[in-house]
Order: C-alpha cells, then structure tokens, then sequence
C-alpha cells in the first residue's frame, strides 16, 4: 500500500498534511486495493451509507418541524405532511428510507453468510455491524413511536413489556423505561431524544467498521486471501466507486418508487388514527423487517423463554464466526452449505410471513417449526458441516480460474483458445 | 513468585479506585434516576368514579394513572361462574372472593399480563375477557384460564367511598 510514502504534490498540501494526514487518508481510500472479482452483492456497502446519511438528513429537517408531546405529535405529523413545504415528500423519504435501509441491510447480511465474510480474519468487522443492526432496530422502533398513532402507542406498549418478562426486577424496569405507569408523554420525549441520539452512534460504528474492513481488506466472491496490491486486486478509485454509483442508482429507482408510487404500502392504516390507550388495535403487527423474530416471539408458548427465544435469535448471530467451523469461506466451494444456505434464507422468509399472520392454527404450528430449524442451523448443522462436508478445491488466486487451472478445465481450455 | 508485601503505595491505590467507584456512582444515580416517574406523575394517583348509572352486566371502562381500569357489574351468573371454578383449574390460583370483595363489583386494571394490550369484553372462551393481541383468554373473575399470559388482571387498591362511588388508588 502507498499509505506511508504517500506525499502530496502542494507545499500548502505537504504543510496541511504533516499536521494533520487527512490527505493520507483520501489517498488511502482512494488507491485502495480492491479484489477485481467482487460482484453486486458487495455493492450494498455504499448504498448503507447512502441510507444512513439519507435518514440522518430527513431526519433532521423533520425534528424542525415535529413536536415530541403527547397531545402534540399526532397533529404536528399532520402539519408536516400537509402544511409544512415538501413535507410530505421529507416525512415520506423518511419512513420508507428506515425500510430501504433494512431491505439493503439484510441483503448485506445475507451476502456475508453466503460468501463467509464474517470468518477469520473478519470477525470484528461482523460483529460491529450485528451492533449496528441492533442499533437500527432501536432506532427503527423509537421512530415508529414518534407520530403517536394507534400502532406507535401499542406497539411501544407491547415491546417496552418484552422487559416486564424478566424475574423480580422486570416491572421495574419496565417503569422506569416508561417515566410513569404506561407509555405516555415522558416516554416519547425519551424515545425521540435517543432516536435522535442512534443514528450518530451508528455513524460512529460504521467509521470503525470501515476502518476493520481496511485492516485484512474486502473478502471476496472466491474467498480466498489474495495479495495486494496485485494482478488480483483494482484500485477502490475509480472501479469500485462507478460499479458502487450504478448500483446504487438503481436501487435508488426502487426508493423513488415506494416514496412517489405506493409510500404507505409498507406502513399500517392503524397508525393514522391517533394514540388510545383504552383501546388496543385488533391485530398488532411490527413493521415487517422486525416480523421474523416477532413470529418467534410468539412461537414460545411462555412469556419469558419467548423474549429470550426473541433476542438469542439475533444475538447468536454474534457468535457465529465460532459456531461455523468450515476453513472454506465462499458457499462457491461448499455444496453442502450452500444447499442449507438456502434453506435458511427461505426459513427466515417464512418466519417474517407467519408473523404478519394471526398466532393460531396453522401459522402457529409452521412459526414453531421455523424457529426450531432457525436455531437447528446455527447451532447443530453450521458446526457439524465445517467437518463432514467435503469442500471442492479452492483456487490459488483470482486469476487463476479464468486463465486456467480451473476446477471445469474444459471451460478454461475453451475460454483460453477463444483469447488465443 | 517471591512473596509479595503489602505497601503503602498498593494501599493508596485501592483507597483512590474505591472513593472514585462511590463518586462515579453518586453521579451516575441521578442519571438513571430522572427515568424513574416524577413527582406529577405520581400525584396522579386516584381518581374517583361515578358508577350509579351502570347495569348490571356491563363494563365501565375509565383511565387511571394512563391505564384502563375495568369496573365490572356482575351478573349473579357470572359471579356462580367465577366462584364455582376449582383452585387447581387455575393457571394463577386466586379466589374469586379475594379479587371482587363485594361480589357484583369487580374492579381491576384493563391490561393484559402478557405484554400489555387491553383485552376485549364479554369475549373468550371463560365468557370474560379476551386479549386480541397474542390471544389470552380471561374468566369472568379477570383470571387468566388460557394463553401466553402469566397472571390474573391486576386488582388494584380502591374503596367504596359511597354506595354511588368508587375511588381508584
């Protein structure tokens, strides 16, 4: 890397940059060694920070306008989308930039479980980002509350109760979350204060996690260590920064099309009719990036093993660079995995149906089932595979596969007379 | 490893890190404290209600301290039902006879022990109440008979402070 004998060419430059080596690390980004093999999948990176940014720039706009109180927020939502200038098409970005930015995160998730990203030496870079996750999801939650309607109301009700389930001290906690008996004014000045306070945590944690990903440098879709820079590797600047651009225009043709086309498809009619506390909508349902692990909530008959059930899901994630115990990153290699890979993807969409579905009959019994092979996969199949499967050899380089030595030789002799 | 004196020095490191512990505590107390309810809201704490225009069979519903609170006038069929139910058919065993001390009136708080929804009159199963959201169902004692719920409604502390008024805290 040209980090260290890195100079700028102006003396005004060379003064700045031995004061402070900002320009060190434009360079450093900007020269960056990027495997030349990496696909769309990996372009969900920028676009995360494109949404963080977005909500973080909507957000504070609509704070100029919104009031946090609880005979106030309902009506002053409704000055936004109706009095204040463009502030429907603001308040529009907003909600749906939180469903676009989970669509793009779970996409970054499940990219790295295919191609192995979070194993060795990746694993602090995956774990910041189940912290970020987590974060989103509070934040993505407090934000809901915020427009005070039926579904803000109920659904603040409903999770802030997850606590109650906790023995001896979790009425407690419970009171103490709320700043009373039940959710009211105090509770959402409080939720509006640390929805404001998130998005800035998160800024920080993708800095770091940013700056861990630069450490070991991007895996990629063959899986292997590759040196750099090499004939394996394209500066960050400028392909990686064209291929991140376009892709991020298209994804920003399926943003306009919820904002401009259908804004309130993802959203819930209940939540246009303002907060009452003494009646509870028929059917409660979270927005959907968090139904998954409200079906497996629900899916545990009692209340206290159903929340830990809830939060095991999404902290077992933490743990899985050491529950996956195959050497082989990329499913590419890996057939057995990549079959199970499946399974899950498909597992996880079935959680997320059945939790917009009543908990009864049938949704119940599938729910049950889902969890069970949720946990099944992490847990016993993940761990047993890194040692019963048999892998397919792992080329050297990137190169190597396209110019020959691949594992299908037919196809590289063929690929090989047609540059001859 | 040779034999290790205590000094003065070990001496003053441990007296420093626990008076800084108790001032890092001191301080961080009032933080977490001003979550707990504040004084306005605690001053919140009864109300009183009219209840001379309810019938028998049906519910009054009013908010105390930001929650429902259920005034149910029974019906003696309803006051057989829930006092006829054995102890060991009970997910949360209590005797109808402590939750509604005069039988006709039953007073508790319209919250459901799952995760706090207000459950639907005259529904379920138990002819009593019925939670929509996670699908608890309660007799006509507020008992939870089935579902996720753990416990009975709450019963909260009121009197009769006339034949027409109930005071609620």
């Amino acid at each position: 890397m040209s980090d260290h004998d890195y100079r700028p060419k102006s003396k005004v430059g060379q003064w700045f940059n031995d004061r402070l080596p900002l320009l060190t690390l434009a360079n450093h980004l900007t020269d960056y060694p990027t495997p030349k093999n990496l696909n769309y999948w990996w372009t969900f990176g920028g676009i995360l920070t494109f949404c963080l940014i977005t909500q973080i720039v909507t957000g504070l706009t609509l704070a100029m306008h919104y009031i946090a109180h609880a005979d106030m927020a309902f009506e002053s939502v409704e000055h936004i989308m109706r009095d204040v200038n463009y502030g429907w098409l603001i308040r529009y970005i907003h909600a749906n930039g939180a469903s676009m930015f989970f669509l793009a995160v779970y996409i970054h998730i499940f990219r790295s479980l295919f191609y192995g990203s979070y194993k060795s030496p990746r694993e602090i870079i995956w774990i910041l980002g189940i912290i970020i996750y987590l974060l989103m999801m509070a934040a993505a939650f407090m934000g809901y509350v915020l427009p005070w309607g039926q579904m803000s109301f109920w659904g603040a009700t409903v999770i802030t109760n997850l606590f109650s389930a906790i023995p001896l001290v979790g009425e407690g906690i419970v009171t103490w979350l709320w700043g009373g008996y039940s959710v009211d004014n105090p509770t959402l000045t409080r939720f509006f204060t640390l929805h404001y306070l998130i998005p800035f945590l998160i800024l920080g944690l993708v800095v770091l996690h940013i700056w861990a990903l630069h450490v070991p440098g991007n895996n990629n879709p063959v899986g292997i260590d590759i040196k750099k820079p090499s004939k394996d590797t394209v500066p960050f600047h400028p392909y990686i920064v064209i291929k991140d651009g376009f892709a991020l225009l298209m994804f920003m043709i399926v943003f306009a099309f919820f904002v401009f086309y259908s804004p309130n498809i993802l959203g819930h009619a209940d939540n246009y009719i303002e907060a009452n506390p003494m009646v509870t909508p028929a059917h409660i349902v979270p927005e959907w990036y968090l139904l998954p692990f409200y079906a497996i909530l629900r899916s545990v008959p009692d209340k206290l093993l159903g929340v830990v059930a809830m939060l095991s899901a999404i902290l077992i994630l933490a743990v899985l660079p050491w529950l996956d115990t195959s050497k082989i990153r990329s499913a590419v290699f890996r057939p057995l995995y990549k079959q199970f890979y499946w399974i899950l993807v498909a597992d996880v969409l079935i959680l997320g149906y059945v939790g917009a579905m009543p908990a009864e009959g049938l949704y119940l019994l599938i729910a049950r089932v889902a969890t069970a092979y949720y946990f099944l996969h992490f847990l016993v199949i993940l761990p047993v595979l890194g040692f019963k499967e048999k892998t397919l050899p792992v080329p050297l380089s990137i190169t190597e596969p396209v110019l020959g030595g691949s594992l299908n030789l037919a196809t590289a002799r063929q690929k090989e007379s047609k540059i001859e | 490893m040779s034999e290790k004196k205590t000094k003065r020095r070990d001496f003053l490191f441990t007296a420093t890190t626990a008076v800084g512990a108790v001032g890092a505590a001191a301080v961080v107390w009032p933080m977490i404290d001003q979550m707990n309810p504040d004084a306005s809201v605690k001053a919140l704490a009864s109300t009183e209600v009219d209840v001379s225009a309810l019938t028998p069979g049906n519910t009054l519903t009013v908010l105390w301290r930001g929650k429902p609170v259920f005034i149910r006038r029974r019906t003696q069929e309803e006051i057989d039902e829930a006092r006829s139910v054995k102890m060991e058919d009970l997910i949360h065993p209590e005797k109808d006879e402590d939750r509604a001390k005069n039988p006709e009136w039953l007073v508790m708080l319209g919250v459901c022990t799952h995760l706090g929804c207000v459950p639907l009159n005259d529904k379920g199963d138990y002819n009593g109440w019925f939670c929509p959201c996670h699908g608890s169902h309660y007799d006509t004692s507020g008992r939870i008979r089935k579902g996720p719920a753990p416990w009975n409604m709450e019963v909260p502390k009121y009197e009769f402070v006339n034949a027409n008024t109930i005071k609620i805290g």
